[in-house]
């Protein structure tokens, strides 16, 4: 538990992560279920950046010419975090599209309706 | 499988050939209820199974939310019990902290020019990632236009009125308030903007960041200032001109880069001195196609969203 | 300085459908956009020959430094035997296959956006190399994305509503796979330190050796593995494939099927031998469990497809079986196992993109429509189409001489290496031959019986006709030449370990 404590930017994460996966698969609303996708990314990021922070080190940007590992956080889960957010940009925006789409085709954002009214065009 | 039971009854018989004879027709599934087939039967039960699905539906719904939220329960507690045996937070000798860090902080400054470390890694140590996720959002920005572009599959009358009177509203408005303050703020977020960008190998940002904050401004700019003031610089055709030239300057670069370096020849970018606005070798030049192509995004995705054009 | 060409393939080929993606928007015509493409892949397919025959001619793999710093710091990427054969079916596959639906793809994508279809190709093209070819599991990531945005890209293609519906569902389950796949690249970073795959190998190692993390080390196996699977459509997760590739054109429904739920598998092979170690894989029993539902996959889909009456959704749910068959390989959890489930990536590959492709001839004589009992008569109007669904057919029901047999033969012996699971899998393959042969031969039977009015033949598109008949080819040389193969992957499995 004192563990648990200790991690406990990583277990907000995992418990967003969770939180992110459920809306994902049960949310109806399709544009709430791509939000359910957008917090289980930042769920990721945020274990991420927790898991590259060390206790009283600053950001990996040399000032005054230090060049001590003693000195800094570990830059490599930053750039995963960044290249990370573009991908989930790029996921986003083309999902929106997609959903701004299927309403203009089917007037309704409820994915079983959408469902059921593509299955019903489909049978005839 | 079916021709086995075709000497025991007679009539059943029949019914199971005829059975066999329309599955093999491919009029019939197999697996469907054990009915005899004649021409109206076989609708009539059609929509009974149609029927039935509907009316399970509600059930099988139950289940489906049932076991999600029991996998997304466990999936939290597993992840806790996992987060409670991972290395505790903020720790100097957690595995993490290797030799590929150490490299990174201690020879990154000389080795790839850059002060921000992160920028040096992500553009020059671990390039082809970058380059990658670059490919990813051209990748989203082309299917954004395939989809919301305007064309004969997604064009609808109703549609083009309401594009019509929302320009025809927008001619007409004078949001004095919008205007005045958007002609004094978009200058400067273009100038931040440009800042952020130009210093992502000095400073926190760089060609993300930067861009984004550019593409900002210039939603801002066509919200305040209308549609068609934007088109009048800024079309498709500059669009793809651009985030497509800059992408291909990408390409050829970083392929340059990877060429020399995996083939130990000698690369002609110049370093130049850590800490000065041109240093770094390629990154700078990265950072500006990557800002460009990430405002030119921005811009693009609003536009398509809204309009269905550039 | 000396230049190594042979070693700079992987990095030229990713490259070279990285580049005629990202021009192809200055190309505003569709039939110059699918030049530009078939060109690219043509080279990229001789290149990756090149490679091929030098690698197997040497019997050795290697890494390539993407950029001026080697292995920890830098990206890599590794080719091989194994690499590369999987590189050539690829290219020659989605060559074939574009250049047999390339009416269909004309017909049915708007003409206006035409281009955008090829550089959607191209750059699924340079994805599904780089997931071959990395030797990095955060590029793995990325490249997933690419891979998994341009497929959804793909299904949504015709741009009717029934496809953009089929495309969101794609996209939704591919998205839960991805999401559950970066969670475990986080936590394997985390408890290793790396990203690169013999990096992260030797840090196991030494875990494993010292004792510490074994659990979350267990729960970053599951996520991985769970991630890829789904991605792959794995059984339980199958249910976007029969919307998808009903609502596809039949190009794209080939290569989906054939081509990107298999890329999947080759990072997971990868990761299996290069990251985990087939040894601690064995021991963790994901083995096992990847075995129950391969096998669960083989008799579900197959069930799933005898109650489908149009032959698009049943031959996604044969695709549902036969990815089952490469699971339940690799759930033997041998070498033996492994090498049959590659065996039978090459083989579904190139039968069921011939199936996909012949299909579209087929339901484009029977105006258009795709249940079973409207396609009476079909191969007698496009003759072409007809033998290459029959032979498909056959193929895939697993008949002496075509590709699907030899794949069947070697699941069979390799069973034989993994005592507990011996009778299941024979069990199950006899199980699934017949459920394959009851939804197969119908509509085979249907296609070829003579229907009532006059036959009207079709004219053969010379494209069309070449791609089949080439595909055709190919099966029969997989059937009977498959000794060769088989020792290649041998000597490519040996080398990834």
């Amino acid at each position: 538990m004192t563990q648990l404590i200790i991690n406990h930017y990583e277990a907000a994460a995992v418990i967003l992560f969770g939180i992110g996966f459920m809306n994902l698969l049960l949310q109806n609303n399709l544009i709430k279920k791509f939000i359910g996708l957008n917090i289980m990314d930042t769920a990721v990021y945020l274990f991420l950046a927790a898991k590259g922070y060390i206790t009283g080190r600053i950001a990996p940007i040399v000032v005054d010419g230090i060049l001590d590992v003693e000195h800094y956080i570990n830059p490599v889960p930053s750039g995963l975090v960044l290249t990370g957010i573009v991908v989930s940009v790029s996921v986003t925006a083309f999902s929106l599209a997609l959903v701004q789409r299927l309403y203009k085709s089917y007037g309704t954002l409820d994915m079983d309706k959408i469902m059921s009214m593509a299955r019903k065009e489909e049978e005839e | 499988m079916n021709n086995t039971s075709q000497n025991t009854n007679p009539k059943e018989n029949n019914c199971t050939w005829k059975r066999f004879v329309a599955w093999v027709n491919g009029e019939e599934a197999l697996t469907l209820p054990k009915h005899c087939i004649s021409e109206k039967v076989e609708k009539s039960e059609k929509s009974k199974v149609r029927k039935n699905w509907e009316e399970t539906a509600e059930l099988r719904q139950k289940i489906y939310r049932i076991l999600s939220i029991v996998i997304c329960l466990s999936i939290i507690v597993m992840l806790l019990i996992t987060v409670k045996e991972l290395p505790p937070f903020g720790s100097s000798t957690n595995p993490a902290s290797n030799e590929v860090v150490e490299r990174y902080i201690e020879s990154g400054l000389e080795e790839t020019g850059a002060v921000n470390i992160v920028a040096g890694m992500i553009l020059d140590y671990r390039a082809f990632d970058t380059f990658g996720e670059s490919a990813v959002l051209f990748l989203a920005v082309m299917c954004v236009v395939i989809l919301m572009r305007r064309d004969s599959n997604n064009i609808s009358a109703e549609e083009d009125q309401e594009i019509a009177e929302d320009e025809e509203f927008e001619k007409e408005d004078s949001n004095i308030i919008l205007k005045q303050i958007a002609a004094f703020i978009v200058p400067l977020i273009f100038l931040f903007g440009i800042y952020v960008i130009l210093n992502g190998h000095l400073s926190p940002g760089g060609g993300f960041s930067g861009g984004a904050i550019v593409g900002a401004g210039l939603i801002l700019y066509s919200i305040a200032f209308g549609h068609e003031k934007v088109r009048t610089f800024f079309t498709f055709r500059t669009f793809t001109k651009i985030s497509v030239s800059c992408l291909l300057t990408y390409c050829a670069a970083k392929g340059y880069s990877f060429f020399t370096g995996a083939n130990h020849l000698h690369s002609i970018i110049p370093k130049g001195t850590p800490g000065n606005i041109l240093s770094s070798g390629l990154i700078l030049p990265l950072n500006i196609c990557v800002g460009m192509i990430v405002a030119c995004t921005m811009y693009g995705f609003y536009a398509l969203f809204t309009k269905g054009d550039i | 300085m000396h230049v190594n060409f042979i070693h700079n393939i992987p990095f030229f080929s990713i490259f070279l459908a990285m580049f005629s993606g990202i021009i192809t928007p200055f190309i505003k015509n569709g039939k110059y956009a699918q030049r530009v493409n078939s060109a690219m892949i043509l080279i990229v397919g001789i290149m990756s020959a090149i490679l091929f025959l030098n690698v197997t001619a040497t019997g050795e793999s290697f890494t390539f430094m993407m950029g001026h710093f080697p292995a920890p710091w830098g990206n890599e990427l590794r080719a091989g035997p194994f690499e590369a054969l999987m590189a050539i079916t690829f290219s020659v596959v989605i060559w074939l296959t574009l250049a047999g639906g390339r009416t269909f793809i004309f017909e049915d994508v708007l003409s206006e956006k035409q281009n955008l279809f090829f550089i959607v190709v191209n750059l699924l093209f340079a994805s599904m190399l780089a997931l071959i070819y990395t030797n990095d599991v955060f590029t793995g990531y990325v490249f997933i994305e690419i891979n998994t945005i341009a497929s959804c890209a793909l299904v949504m293609s015709k741009g009717k509503g029934e496809s953009i519906v089929a495309t969101i569902h794609y996209l939704i389950i591919s998205l839960l796979g991805s999401g559950l796949f970066l969670m475990g690249l986080s936590l394997l970073y985390d408890i290793t330190g790396h990203l690169l795959m013999p990096s992260i190998q030797q840090s196991i190692f030494k875990l494993m050796q010292t004792g510490e993390y074994q659990l979350p080390f267990m729960v970053v196996v599951g996520f991985i593995v769970l991630g890829l699977s789904i991605k792959s459509a794995l059984f339980p997760f199958h249910s976007m494939l029969p919307g998808a590739y009903q609502a596809a054109t039949p190009s794209v429904s080939g290569i989906l099927s054939g081509l990107v739920l298999k890329s999947y598998i080759i990072l997971l092979i990868k990761i299996f031998y290069c990251v985990f170690s087939i040894d601690i894989i064995h021991s963790l029993k994901v083995t096992n469990v990847l075995f129950i539902f391969g096998v669960c996959g083989m008799v579900m889909g197959s069930v799933y497809a005898l109650r489908e009456v149009k032959i698009k959704r049943m031959l996604a749910y044969s695709s549902v079986a036969q990815i089952g068959y490469i699971f339940m390989g690799l759930g033997l959890g041998t070498h033996v196992g492994v090498i049959a489930a590659c065996f039978h990536i090459l083989a579904h590959a190139v039968t069921k993109a011939m199936l996909f492709v012949c299909t579209g001839g087929l339901v484009d004589v029977s105006d258009k429509k795709d249940q079973i009992r409207n396609m009476r008569g079909a191969a007698h109007k496009n003759l072409i189409a007809g033998i290459a669904f029959t032979v498909g057919a056959l193929s895939m029901v697993g008949v002496p001489l075509f590709a699907g047999f030899v794949s069947k033969i070697y699941f069979a012996t390799a069973s034989l290496y993994s005592p507990g699971k011996m009778a299941a899998t024979l069990i199950t393959l006899a199980i699934s031959m017949i459920l394959n042969a009851m939804y197969f031969i119908p509509s085979v039977i249907a296609i070829w019986s003579l229907p009532t009015e006059k036959i009207e033949r079709a004219p053969v598109e010379p494209w069309f006709a070449f791609s089949m008949i080439c595909f055709i080819v190919l099966n029969f040389a997989l059937g009977i030449f498959y000794k060769p193969v088989i020792r290649i992957l041998e000597l490519g499995i040996g080398l990834l370990s």
